[in-house]
């Protein structure tokens, strides 16, 4: 499933038990999409040495303060693989 | 691949009490040049040299010329926020190994940058990163409240001036173009890339 520019995305929740690139303070969180970033071999593949890893769709994904920690007028942009997503 | 004095051999361990988080980063380095120099992937002479290449060509200076470049040359700094490999090509830095992507600071958005899952980071175009940057105390505090840490870097930015955080956990690294500062109108190009710090091109300095 690919994500357009706008479009709001959920970070999966759960904690996988092999490598990734999902930090664990957006799990769980929903965030917009504001740039696509092309694509990426998926770490969580290739740090386990499955090959060829799946290859997908990087995104950059904003949050806002408020909605990950409760205050702060910040926001946090982070880049996360289409597999990390779901729809809210 | 493990030793007696490991307090842990689970290899994919992220947690928190594993014990190699108590140790100082040069010595976790050296245990993990250790470790890949026993499995046969690399030497201590490999290390060196492919350090001394680095520190002699890595410099804050790079990423400095092209932001001072962006503040006299509009075409370029279009193409260095659209597409930020092809504008390091321009100014003779076309070999990155990474995505380069660049965010501008502007009167009511300030930029900072940060690794929360390591340290990644433009090394060619910002030199090596400082020990702070690699800290477990910077990367957690920056997502969390990047005010009071800016603060602490002497940076106090006026409440109306909104903060946007860059975590770069992708194949992707980030730089901040600085705001031109007022009254440089009279200075020429090197000139204006000597203003620019690595502080400002990470976002924790104004330029």
């Amino acid at each position: 499933m690919s994500y357009a520019t706008g479009a709001r995305v959920l970070v999966r929740p759960g904690d996988p038990d092999h490598h990734t690139r999902v930090p664990g303070y957006l799990r769980g969180h929903t965030g917009e999409v504001i740039a696509t970033l092309g694509r990426w071999p998926l770490p969580d593949d290739s740090a386990r040495g499955i090959t060829p890893p799946r290859v997908e769709t990087c995104y950059a994904v904003r949050f806002s303060a408020r909605d990950l920690w409760g205050s702060g007028d910040h926001t946090v942009t982070v880049d996360l693989w289409e597999s990390y997503l779901d729809q809210p | 691949m493990t030793s007696p004095d490991e307090t842990s051999t689970d290899e994919t361990s992220t947690n928190e009490t594993s014990g190699h988080h108590d140790l100082p980063a040069a010595a976790r380095t050296r245990r993990l040049e250790e470790r890949l120099i026993a499995a046969g992937l690399t030497s201590d002479d490999e290390i060196d040299e492919f350090l001394t290449g680095l520190y002699t060509s890595a410099t804050p200076g790079n990423g400095a010329r092209m932001a001072a470049r962006a503040w006299t040359d509009p075409a370029y700094r279009d193409l260095l926020l659209s597409d930020g490999n092809a504008a390091a090509a321009r100014e003779g830095f076309g070999e990155l190994s990474y995505q380069l992507r660049v965010v501008a600071n502007a009167e009511d958005v300030h930029n900072v940058i940060v690794c929360t899952l390591c340290s990644c980071y433009p090394v060619s175009l910002l030199g090596p990163s400082p020990g702070w940057y690699k800290s477990f105390a910077y990367r957690s505090r920056t997502v969390r409240e990047p005010r009071a840490v800016l603060g602490e870097f002497g940076l106090k930015l006026p409440p109306e001036v909104q903060i946007s955080v860059w975590d770069s956990t992708s194949e992707a690294r980030y730089m901040v173009l600085p705001a031109r500062p007022a009254g440089t109108g009279g200075l020429a190009a090197d000139e204006l890339a000597a203003l620019v710090t690595r502080n400002g091109l990470i976002g924790t300095a104004l330029v």
